[in-house]
């Protein structure tokens, strides 16, 4: 039987020939007719010498300079142009031990004979000098240029981050990366690295024999340009930042600021700190290792990732839900004899007028009446049971953007913590827990943890009177997705809860305001204070705050741990942060005076 | 039944002798890439020549052991092992491990394994199967679409990985189905869909779009007799596309000029439908078929290319193309390694003497690269030699093919035609910058045991099936 398609065998082999003359053609040209792919008999190699790009500038709020760069030279060698050569000279000209260039140099074989691997890194632009001179006793070694990181300001440690040696995993990871090659390890450095870096590019030279360079091979038809990294222009304003690290010094605790308008982050101080040029270059690698055994943590970002019960400061989102859901009134009043007493639970409370109504108790920060409050959210008879209830409160919190990361521009924010009821089923059982059994989160204790920025962005909301813009620390380039998000308590809610904070310290002497010390003449400032219990020893002092009242310009949040009542520490230092940022200087000297001579640290450890 | 000596008789000694010479070649180059002076003289199975040349003589020995049973076999046993590799294929989705990225790899105590590699051979027994059975014929609709999708299917499961390389391969797959009888028309639409992508991706949409536009006008004007209604067909296109290009100035926004030409399109094809119905002309309903099936086409490529590729994937295609250079990046590697063939010259720099393909310079050197290490030690006469072999096998495998009697026999052997074929010109062609950088193996040459296995047990099952091609079925 003839197959009426055996004549495609023809088209098929007919399609192979002509692609494998096609093929040949190509390697005929490449090899033979294309003299700019050959390199000489004499067997010379080529050389590619990668261009590494500034990386991009940073810049705070107001346009000032703060992270640039500085000239570096690292010192490399390819093991399998090694010659003989005086070790001596070459670690007198360097200033390190033969044993530490032998480690480097069996290092360097060990990775690749061929690939350049660096010996010594970060070489000043003085050492160079010197360097130069002898290099070309020392075949193999070349010195490559390079770009330090240098502060204008040895601030913002948190927030900037460092830049360090890509390590092996991220090399597998992404080709653009080569051993040696420097990478942002924390905070923008890392969050904006793919801005900062730039593009790397890269110079082929021809090289003979004796590795000499020839001058660039094809005259540079395949060498590439580096691309500079972008500038950044961030939202923090630096004197600002200066000026809380400053107040934070010997406090351990954090400061966020936030611009309600904006979400722009004004300030984010995380204590005990760092300063970011002790990670830069050579000195990296000893400071690193104390800053990691240090029992005070440093390096951990309190702002981000430290989560705090928010104590009292929580009456004012208890008071806004109670609002919400029809339970609680500007009007309503309840008493209070020193605390509150129900079931044989007992929670104190401090000597204050009663009964009060909404504004006093904020005002007065009183336990009892928040108590109160808490229990009709709860035990609200249009919910099925306390689950339903506490699911629905729960939400609420979910909108003030509490207990999920709020996506901060910076690396290894955390979410925090709000129960679900489920949480509570497994501790008590199903049945087993009422809204007395989870009263303590009435005044923001127990099983609540928020971080220092979940706080500030809460007070955002209450500053916007219903809505908070995601909060980032980069203003250029702008972030993406920078959109309103509405808490689910309407506007109108806002006015009485405010009017107590603005009480709370704005409120005449002898009535019971609670962060009278706050107040500053000038500015209407609105706040709330809380005092956090610790289990592991003094009460933490919080303070939240926004100011002016009728024009919003600043939020802020400050925790001092272990720092006693939260009109101790907190709120003085915040007092300071809005008048520092809305003046430009500070005028209540004795209140400075008092915030910078406190040390929390030292007495901590007596 | 015939005598097991009557078999090794009629074995095809000659692409058994072109098998050995490959295999020895690649192990000489994988020797080649991986000598390094200060460890020359000492051998190591740990090392990758040594352990290519441990997988050398187990590929001997499954040679061997597939020579050995029945050819039957092969046949009966097509559909269960589809079906187990399918198992394997969605298992290491699954349970693989990730290695530069896919998920191709089952990893079983130090011993690798990637399931990819072996589906190539038993789809093309699979495929045999099918297009041998009984009264099949690739007229039928039914029967094209069924024999697309056993080979689209484990392609797919492989696309998932992802490993687009090796799921490539399966469309080399499309030469046997034209070899049993796929109308020629497939090709044809093929062909022009290849040549529009290219086009799609190296001119704007707009540009394409209107050169198809272009084109249905000449086919109205050489088709239609009556002139006249040609020439009306034309104005009423000129005067709508006018219309909305003065719109586009009053308007604020403005209008573009694609959607000014896509809307002139869409109303006068309206109008023409009318107009077609009117005077009964049946030419322009296919024109308006080839017009809006191109449009369609020209922006899924879009849409395809510039959503759902990866960025290096879209960086690879471009860099051939030549619409983006970038020698640091995707291009990279291509130029290093033309820059490593190119500089071996006519004769090359003699064995072990490469300086280009020791640098590392090119990542793969020993697998998907290799082809440098020739074209730089060997120059053109051995990069001539080693296409020579692989043409010579090539040819066998066809004249294999075609001296077959049965076409289950017939089927596989151009699928094994079709699967080197592909290997072959994808992997060579990626190395000289003729083709995107795709990453397949060599066949025989480049380092790796799976691949050098299931290469093995392609070529010996096509020895073995045409060993015994004179038994009755």
């Amino acid at each position: 039987m003839k197959n009426p398609f055996e004549n495609r065998k023809y088209l098929i082999g007919g399609l192979l020939i002509l692609i494998s003359i096609l093929y040949v053609i190509k390697l005929l040209h490449l090899q033979i007719i294309d003299k700019s792919y050959r390199l000489s008999a004499n067997n010379n190699v080529l050389t590619f010498v990668p261009q590494f790009p500034a990386r991009g500038l940073i810049y705070d709020r107001n346009g000032e300079l703060i992270v640039y760069n500085e000239a570096a030279y690292d010192l490399m060698v390819i093991p399998s142009q090694l010659e003989d050569f005086d070790t001596l000279e070459l670690c007198n000209s360097l200033n390190i031990d033969i044993s530490y260039l032998e480690q480097k140099l069996k290092e360097a074989r060990n990775y690749s004979r061929y690939i350049p691997s660096s010996v010594v890194n970060q070489i000043s632009s003085v050492n160079y000098a010197r360097l130069q001179e002898k290099l070309y006793k020392f075949p193999g070694f070349y010195v490559q240029p390079r770009t330090l990181r240098k502060y204008s300001k040895d601030i913002a440690a948190h927030i900037l981050g460092y830049v360090g040696e890509v390590n092996k995993k991220t090399i597998s990871e992404d080709s653009y990366y080569k051993l040696g090659d420097y990478i942002g390890i924390n905070g923008i450095e890392k969050s904006y690295e793919k801005l900062l870096r730039g593009e790397k590019g890269v110079n082929i030279y021809l090289v003979d024999v004796y590795h000499r360079r020839k001058g660039p091979y094809q005259n540079g038809r395949f060498d590439t340009m580096a691309v500079a990294g972008s500038d950044l222009t961030t939202c923090f304003d630096s004197d600002l930042q200066e000026y809380g690290e400053m107040l934070m010094n010997n406090k351990i605790g954090s400061i966020v600021a936030i611009e309600p308008s904006s979400g722009e982050v004004l300030s984010l101080v995380s204590s005990p700190s760092y300063k970011p040029s002790l990670l830069v270059g050579r000195q990296r690698s000893i400071n690193y290792p104390k800053l990691i055994q240090d029992t005070l943590k440093p390096l951990f970002n309190r702002a981000l990732m430290a989560s705090y019960p928010p104590g009292s400061t929580f009456k004012t989102i208890n008071g806004l839900i109670g609002l919400q859901e029809g339970v609680l009134f500007p009007w309503t009043s309840y008493s209070c004899n020193l605390g509150y007493y129900s079931g044989g639970v007992h929670v104190s409370c401090h000597a204050h007028d009663s009964p009060l109504q909404l504004i006093g108790a904020v005002k007065n920060s009183c336990n009892a009446y928040f108590c109160n409050t808490y229990r009709s959210i709860l035990d609200d008879p249009k919910f099925n049971d306390i689950h339903d209830s506490f699911e629905n409160w729960r939400k609420h919190l979910i909108s003030f953007g509490l207990g999920q990361k709020l996506g901060l521009d910076l690396t290894n924010e955390l979410a925090g913590f709000i129960p679900k009821a489920a949480y509570f089923d497994r501790i008590y059982g199903e049945k087993g827990w009422s809204s007395l059994t989870v009263i303590s989160l009435s005044i923001g204790q127990g099983e609540l943890g928020l971080t220092p920025l979940q706080m500030a962005n809460m007070t955002s909301v209450i500053a916007n009177r219903g809505y908070y813009i995601s909060p980032h620390i980069i203003k250029e380039p702008q972030p993406a997705g920078l959109e309103r998000h509405y808490a689910d308590i309407d506007s109108a809610y806002y006015s009485t809860i405010i009017e107590g904070m603005d009480q709370a310290v704005n409120g005449m002497p002898g009535t019971g305001s609670t962060a009278r010390i706050a107040r500053i003449d000038s500015i209407r400032l609105c706040g709330k204070t809380g005092t956090a219990q610790n289990p592991h020893g003094k009460d933490h002092s919080l303070f939240i705050a926004f100011a002016p009242k009728d024009d919003p310009k600043i939020a802020i949040s400050v925790i001092v741990e272990n720092g006693g009542f939260g009109a101790t520490y907190a709120a003085p230092i915040a007092s300071l942060m809005i008048e520092k940022y809305l003046k430009g200087k500070v005028k209540r000297k004795w209140i400075e005076n008092y915030i910078l001579e406190a040390n929390l640290i030292d007495e901590k450890q007596d | 039944m015939k005598s097991r000596t009557n078999i090794l008789a009629n074995i095809d000694w000659i692409i058994i002798i072109l098998y050995l010479l490959l295999v020895f070649l690649g192990w000489i180059n994988i020797y080649s890439v991986e000598y390094n002076e200060e460890t020359a003289g000492s051998f190591s199975f740990a090392s990758r020549h040594g352990r290519q040349l441990l997988w050398i003589i187990f590929a001997m020995i499954i040679a061997g052991i597939v020579v050995i049973i029945d050819s039957k076999f092969y046949m009966y046993l097509a559909w269960p092992l589809y079906i187990f590799m399918l198992f394997l294929l969605i298992s290491v989705l699954l349970i693989g491990k990730e290695i530069h990225g896919s998920r191709s790899w089952f990893v079983l105590g130090g011993f690798q394994f990637q399931p990819s590699e072996f589906a190539k051979f038993i789809t093309a027994l699979v495929l045999a199967k099918y297009l041998s059975s009984p009264n099949m014929s690739l007229k039928s609709f039914k029967s094209i679409i069924q024999s697309v999708a056993l080979i689209f299917i484990p392609a797919i499961f492989i696309l998932l990985q992802p490993d687009t390389g090796s799921s490539l391969v399966y469309a080399s797959l499309f030469i046997v189905l034209y070899r049993e009888g796929l109308p020629g028309i497939y090709v044809l639409i093929g062909f022009s869909l290849m040549i529009l992508f290219i086009l799609t991706l190296v001119f704007n949409k707009f540009v394409v779009v209107a050169g198809i536009t272009g084109i249905a006008f000449l086919l109205y004007f050489f088709l239609e007799p009556r002139k006249k209604l040609f020439l009306n067909g034309f104005i009423i296109f000129t005067l709508i596309a006018g219309g909305l290009a003065i719109l586009g100035l009053i308007l604020p926004g403005g209008l573009s000029n694609s959607v000014i030409l896509i809307l002139s399109l869409v109303i006068s094809g309206i109008i023409y439908s009318a107009l077609a119905y009117i005077h009964k002309l049946k030419h322009i309903v296919a024109i308006f078929l080839f017009v809006a099936g191109s449009i369609i086409f020209v922006f899924s490529v879009d849409y395809v290319f510039n959503n759902i590729l990866g960025d290096h994937q879209q960086k690879r295609i471009n860099v051939v193309l030549g619409i983006e250079s970038d020698p640091l990046g995707s291009g990279y590697n291509v130029n290093q390694s033309k820059i490593a063939i190119g500089s071996g010259g006519m004769w090359g720099k003699g064995f072990l003497r490469g300086t280009q393909t020791k640098f590392n310079f090119v990542p793969e050197q020993s697998t998907d690269f290799i082809f440098c290490t020739v074209g730089e030690e060997w120059g053109f006469a051995g990069s001539l030699v080693l296409i020579s072999l692989f043409l010579l096998l090539l040819f066998r495998v066809l004249f294999i093919a075609e001296r077959q009697k049965n076409k289950f026999n017939r089927v596989y052997a151009y699928s094994v035609f079709s699967i080197l074929f592909f290997h072959f010109v994808i992997n060579i062609g990626m190395t000289i910058g003729l083709v995107p950088v795709i990453g397949i193996p060599l066949p025989f040459i480049s380092y790796g045991g799976s691949s050098l296995w299931a290469f093995t047990i392609l070529i010996f099952i096509l020895v073995k099936i045409d060993a015994s091609r004179t038994e009755s079925l």
